[in-house]
């Protein structure tokens, strides 16, 4: 077995010890602990994907070496490496264009716990990545629940405890859908391993046998993740916990937490239940249905929001429906429409919330809509920023967003009789998008009196008040236009990491 | 409907029924200790769910004693497993719970979070 093979498990040890070592480390040290470990497991899973990328063929790591049927395993393929590396690359981006508003808005003596909580949440996503074990990704799924709790609470005010308590509360409730449906699977197959559940149900799907439970289960499970990935008419906490909470926090819940959770729940259509079975089960129907609904309501909220941050964080809802409805048109290409999506989404949403901050900045640190009149003029990075953000989600060519939508354009034709719906639903999102993109956009464009700026004592922000901020700007713009301009070969690791995962 | 199964997995039958309660509990109650309740007779429904899956009628815990090594002498050992794994999640969930419950009790002097929630709108925070 070569070296590299280790490393998935080494990263989740890293990313799990450096949680309690923050604990007892300055703040300040605690930060530079985070960005190295952060950094150090993106190079990790660059080297795995390299070598998976070489053999061509995904490898199961055996933990204690205790053989299939009872021991823990680890699962790396394509998909799960480069979901890793990808997600290492935006929550570093976010941690360091988020470090301002850290040191503004948390307490000093509570710095290092923050830390001790992102270190843990990284530790339960590359866990939920990589595991072939559904109790164990049940465990993760909590850890990464309290820990994007924490995220959320650390900044001391009303408002982002009741997010908090909101988010806990609803999390709860899927999680307890998940782990009932997860029994149920177990109590069917007799088996944790996802590999082997695939197998008995096999089985059971052509002997006809339990067909009811097997159903249950599978619904279950789809309603308790679609619940704590904020599925429409589950997101009633999401924009308190994103609008309200620290840069750094919002921005990695939106992008990466949330994602999480959908990339566990395609992990288990493909490896445990089979994509057959659930194609057959119209489980994927109701997704498919609630996604369209999530698109249109999550993007007419965002209209109606004066709230910049809040704007952005219904605009995630949009987005998470955009995920699920291509999940539910049930086609490999619909899949990697919808894996794809995950990580522009990601890419996007975070450069969005960063980029908004760096506009508030310059606007008194105030996020009402008609204080950013002309923000785009004082804080000139951010704004280009901003607007590259927007086109990306309008879904402009060259960014990210436009490929995600051709790719659900293509899904929608091929898919039969939900072509009609789909096309329509995503014409109908595309236009509200650009409505409220647009509007920010000219909204930051339009110069404001010079009396006004005097009067509210706003400045102007340079890149150099701000390096950080400015590098994770400059990286995510990067990204974007990256992951727009070079969509082929992303697009075809996604269909290979999913042929892989059959 | 065949309902004669349902008698012969009566436990089965009871152990949804809790787990109802709970649910509907965490998601419908205002106050929030009810809630925290809900919750955990949500998650005490799912172990009497394990275990009665592991139980095999007329075996024992599979602790050896008396030297028999048999495993026919003994019940399913995973699903106790599991049950200790969520009790442990289920335990510091609920401590995190009740701490966020605090500190709201503490700014707001009240446990019902529809109230707290109407409190912050008149804050405008």
């Amino acid at each position: 077995m070569a070296f590299v093979q280790n490393l998935p498990f080494i990263s989740i040890l890293l990313s799990l010890f450096a949680g309690p070592l923050s604990s007892i480390l300055s703040g300040k040290k605690a930060k530079w602990v985070n960005l190295a470990v952060i950094g150090a497991v993106g190079a990790m899973s660059a080297a795995v994907l390299a070598f998976v990328l070489s053999t061509g063929e995904p490898y199961v790591y055996m933990m204690g070496h205790f053989p299939a049927p009872w021991g823990n395993e680890i699962r790396v393929g394509v998909l799960e490496a480069s979901m890793a590396v990808f997600f290492c690359v935006i929550m570093f981006l976010c941690m360091i264009g988020g470090s301002r508003e850290r040191e503004l808005e948390i307490e000093e003596s509570k710095m290092n716990l923050y830390y001790v909580m992102v270190n843990l949440l990284l530790c339960s996503l590359l866990a939920l990545i990589y595991t072939n074990d559904l109790f164990t990704a049940y465990v993760f799924v909590e850890i990464n629940t309290i820990a994007a709790c924490g995220l959320i609470m650390i900044r001391q005010n009303g408002r982002t405890i009741e997010a908090a308590t909101r988010y806990m509360i609803m999390s709860l409730l899927g999680s307890g859908l998940f782990l009932l449906g997860l029994c149920f699977l177990y109590d069917l197959t007799g088996h944790l391993l996802m590999s082997n559940i695939q197998e008995s149900v096999r089985v059971l799907k052509q002997t006809g046998e339990y067909h009811v439970p097997l159903l249950v289960s599978i619904c279950l499970i789809s309603v308790g993740l679609a619940i704590k990935s904020a599925l429409y008419p589950f997101h009633a906490w999401l924009p308190d916990a994103y609008g309200y909470s620290t840069l750094s926090s919002a921005a990695i819940l939106s992008s990466l937490v949330s994602k999480g959770y959908v990339f566990l729940l395609v992990k288990i259509f493909y490896r445990v239940v089979g994509f057959d079975v659930i194609m057959d089960s119209k489980v994927i129907n109701v997704l498919f249905v609630f996604g369209i609904i999530g698109m249109i309501m999550g993007s007419v909220a965002a209209i109606k929001e004066n709230n910049i941050r809040r704007m952005i964080a219904f605009s995630s809802v949009a987005q998470i429906g955009y995920i699920y409805m291509g999940l539910g048109l049930g086609s490999q290409i619909g899949s990697i429409a919808s894996v794809y999506h995950i990580v522009a989404h990601a890419a996007t949403k975070s450069l969005l919330f960063v980029a908004a901050s760096g506009l508030t900045q310059a606007s008194g640190d105030s996020t009402d809509f008609f204080d950013l009149t002309g923000a785009g003029f004082r804080n000139k990075l951010a704004g280009i920023a901003f607007t590259v953000g927007s086109l990306s989600m309008v879904g402009f060519p060259m960014f990210s967003g436009f490929t995600s939508k051709l790719l659900f354009a293509q899904a929608g034709v091929e898919s039969g009789n939900k072509m009609l719906l789909t096309l329509v639903a995503l014409a109908l999102s595309t236009i509200l998008n650009a409505v409220y993109f647009m509007k920010t956009v000219i909204r930051i464009y339009t110069p404001e009196k010079k009396k006004v700026l005097v009067q509210k004592d706003f400045h102007s922000v340079t890149m150099a008040d701000q390096p950080a901020k400015s590098a994770a700007l400059v990286c995510f713009i990067v990204l974007n236009l990256f992951l727009g301009l070079w969509s082929e070969p992303m697009v075809r690791l996604f269909g290979d990491g999913l042929a892989m995962f059959a | 409907m065949d309902f004669a199964n349902l008698m012969n997995n009566y436990e089965e039958a009871v152990a949804m029924i809790l787990f109802g309660i709970g649910f509907s509990n965490l998601l419908l109650q205002k106050n929030l200790i009810k809630k925290i309740i809900g919750f955990n007779i949500m998650d005490t429904a799912m172990y009497l769910f394990l275990a009665l899956k592991g139980y095999i009628a007329g075996r024992k815990a599979p602790i050896v004693v008396d030297g028999i090594q048999s495993v026919e002498a003994y019940i399913n050992p995973i699903p106790s497993g599991l049950v200790l794994t969520g009790i442990v999640v289920s335990v510091s969930v609920t401590a995190l719970m009740l701490s966020l419950t605090v500190r709201l009790y503490r700014r707001y002097h009240t446990l019902d979070l529809d109230k707290i929630t109407t409190q912050l709108k008149k804050e405008g925070l």
